[in-house]
């Protein structure tokens, strides 16, 4: 019976034969084709191993930088705004308390600086070979994360010296992590999008993250907001991940509540948002870039 | 089965043109949007019209292909010509999906592989190992793929003492066969090629145009741009000519390239004298005792060729020179011919030759014209000219050479 079965299974597989690509004007409606992109997702891989490559070849510290800026950010806001602003720190040393914060946003600016400049500074790939465009910001998301995981390793250490160990909480890091690269993944597809049309937006950019950080609870605790305002504070997404960050790696501060809610919705809104976006610029961009 | 690998339905792509600006700021179109209700109340007219006030702009559209339906089948290689900015780029763009037609459809079966341009996604900083793998990803391999043929990769480039060296330390030269080794070893069911075979020197070109025959004959689709008609013809079996962004002839090589030929001296012999131009060839024929005049040569007839020549200042003293290059470039044949005199007006030059008996193949024409003060004219004969002989030598093609002459053999005894 089995050996009846089996031919038959190959031959209709032979008879689909190759994929056929069916090649249409843009339409007028949402046209995701995530199945394509991750039939791509080595070509991320490579796009990511690209990034890294080239960021420490020639360089003299290489790695170092992972380590080096947040340090030295850390030792300066902990001097100006630790000791002599003397803002509040949840109950935690002011160095583990800002760390915390810095790395997943640090992550969150690097990402999206580069997803920002990610699809013009491909533009001679993107103009000619296919491939889902949307692995372009998604790259710099992705390499970011050996950055962070490097800081996480100084963060750990330092925690160490500090005697504070990770709460039951930490368990739930890898959910923060992921939205964290989510967020990073919205707010880059939009910027990629927008930069590739209105070439101006870039110079934005650093500008923007200026402003967002000091909108996100990185050098003071979310408690600073009153309450009745947090959950406007929320629709930042950046909050909730930053306060779940801090709160999942050492143990204190704000567990995760009301302000989270409203920050996954947001993030959720910016990444559907960004990808429909994305989409409607992707069709016209090799025409404009 | 010969089934059909792509098929393309009245294709079309339009580009505004005039107005819009190259690049968009965001100030201008939020400024734009902001002053909008000022400009309406003053009625905006002028000079450039109601600029940015939507109803009353202008844009302007360029159709740069325009109902474009052909089918081509699998393991056909098909060639497309045309002059600069007859949308030959652009179909092919449309089809290796890097931009979206504007109107038609079309359908291509098996994985497509595009080499719209060598070296896609190289970077400079990374080593000719990294930048093998980087290049074979990004024009659609996978990464097990490159490991199985990096090693040929790397013989048919020729760079293996430098693999590890940072590209940016290559010569062009270098950079150029690294690329297209990879591009030569993606064994994509449909190949998309635009003007890529154009680069590089001789000896390289032609180990790639044998890599491309290679590929076509064990039965990938293909589809070439180019300029250069004598790879096309080595090439491709059918040639599309495009002319405007429409198709204006499809059909069997050897037909359409000479039409086009054709097509493309008669715009240059229709214009008047440039400046210090003396004189002009228009065009040439051959023709063989019993058959009428074309570009071919397939008997061993008699052959009479004939070139025709517009002389707008009479000269004295002329020297004639014509020579005959196979499509390597080797010579087969050259003469010249002294103290020629020529009134102003047309004429016709006639060379007679008791037979034409060459290797089957492509040849060019070259022929000029000198006086005691300069050059009357040069010309490298347009279309070139075909012999289709059968073949009178040795049945082994190593052992062809330009001298395809027929010989009666006896054998005698000596007594």
């Amino acid at each position: 019976m089995a050996e009846t079965a089996i031919p038959l299974v190959a031959e209709r597989a032979a008879a689909a034969g190759p994929a056929v690509t069916r090649i249409t004007p843009p339409g007028t409606w949402l046209d995701l084709n995530l199945a394509e992109a991750w039939a791509h997702r080595e070509l991320l891989y490579f796009f990511v191993w690209r990034d890294i490559k080239v960021r420490y070849k020639q360089t003299a510290i290489g790695a170092g930088w992972a380590v080096l800026q947040p340090v030295l950010t850390m030792a300066v806001f902990t001097l100006f705004f630790g000791r002599l602003a003397r803002i509040p720190s949840d109950g935690m040393p002011y160095p583990v308390f800002f760390l915390a914060a810095i790395l997943p946003w640090t992550y969150f600016a690097n990402a999206l600086a580069g997803a920002t400049s990610a699809v013009v500074e491909n533009q001679r790939i993107i103009t000619k070979v296919y491939f889902p465009r949307v692995l372009l910001p998604a790259a710099p998301a992705v390499s970011g994360l050996v950055d962070f995981g490097i800081g996480l390793v100084l963060l750990a250490g330092l925690m160490a010296f500090y005697g504070i160990a990770p709460g039951p909480g930490a368990l739930l890091l890898p959910v923060f992590l992921l939205l964290a690269v989510l967020t990073a993944l919205g707010a880059g597809l939009w910027l990629a999008a927008l930069n590739a049309v209105y070439r101006d937006v870039r110079y934005a950019i650093p500008f923007l993250i200026q402003l967002w950080m000091l909108a996100s609870p990185v050098a003071y605790p979310s408690t600073l907001v009153p309450e009745q305002w947090r959950w406007l504070y929320g629709l930042n997404p950046m909050a909730g991940v930053i306060e779940g960050f801090r709160w999942s790696l050492t143990g204190q501060g704000q567990p995760p509540g009301a302000l989270l809610a409203v920050s996954g919705m947001a993030v959720l809104l910016m990444l559907l948002g960004g990808l429909a976006y994305f989409q409607r610029m992707e069709s016209t961009v090799a025409d404009v870039v | 089965m010969n089934q059909t690998a792509i098929r393309m339905e009245g294709l079309g792509k339009r580009y505004r043109i005039g107005e819009r600006e190259r690049y968009l700021a965001l100030r201008d179109v939020l400024a734009r949007t902001l002053s909008a209700p000022l400009r309406w109340m003053n009625g905006a007219k002028g000079k450039y019209g109601a600029k940015g006030n939507r109803h009353a702009r202008t844009e302007e559209y360029f159709w740069s292909l325009q109902d474009v339906s052909l089918e081509i089948g699998e393991g056909e290689t098909v060639g497309i010509i045309g002059r600069n900015g007859a949308g030959k780029t652009t179909l092919l763009k449309i089809l290796a999906r890097v931009t979206r037609p504007t109107a038609g459809h079309a359908e291509v079966r098996g994985r497509i592989g595009s080499l719209l341009e060598v070296g896609t996604g190289f970077h400079p900083e990374l080593t000719g190992r990294e930048n093998i793998f980087l290049n074979g990803a990004i024009l659609g391999m996978r990464r097990r793929e490159i490991a199985a043929r990096f090693d040929e990769m790397v013989e048919f480039s020729g760079v293996e003492r430098f693999l590890d060296t940072p590209l940016k330390h290559y010569s062009s030269g270098m950079q150029l066969r690294l690329a297209f080794s990879v591009a030569a070893h993606l064994e994509p069911e449909v190949l998309l090629v635009d003007e890529v075979l154009a680069v590089g020197d001789a000896q390289f070109q032609k180990k790639c145009l044998g890599k491309m025959k290679d590929e076509a004959a064990a039965g990938r689709t293909g589809v070439v741009v180019s300029h250069q008609l004598n790879q096309v013809r080595r090439l491709c079996e059918r040639v599309v000519w495009l002319d405007g962004g429409r198709v204006r002839m499809s059909g069997p090589t050897a037909a359409v390239v000479s039409a086009y030929e054709s097509a493309m001296l008669e715009d240059s012999a229709g214009q008047p004298a440039r400046a210090n131009e003396r004189a002009r060839f228009l065009g040439w024929k051959v023709r063989g005792d019993g058959s009428a005049p074309s570009c071919e040569v397939n008997t061993l007839e008699a052959q009479e060729l004939q070139f025709s020549v517009q002389v707008f200042a009479a000269a004295q003293q002329v020297n004639l020179g014509i020579a005959l290059r196979a499509a390597d470039g080797e010579l087969a044949w050259a003469w010249e011919a002294r103290e020629l005199a020529f009134e102003r007006g047309r004429h016709e030059l006639r060379f007679r030759f008791p037979m034409l008996p060459l290797r089957p193949g492509v040849y060019s024409w070259m022929i000029g014209l000198w006086d005691a003060q300069s050059c009357l004219d040069l010309w490298y004969a347009a279309p070139a000219m075909v012999v289709s002989l059968p073949n009178h030598q040795h049945p082994l093609e190593e052992w062809n050479g330009l001298v395809n002459v027929p010989c009666e053999f006896s054998v005698a005894r000596h007594s």
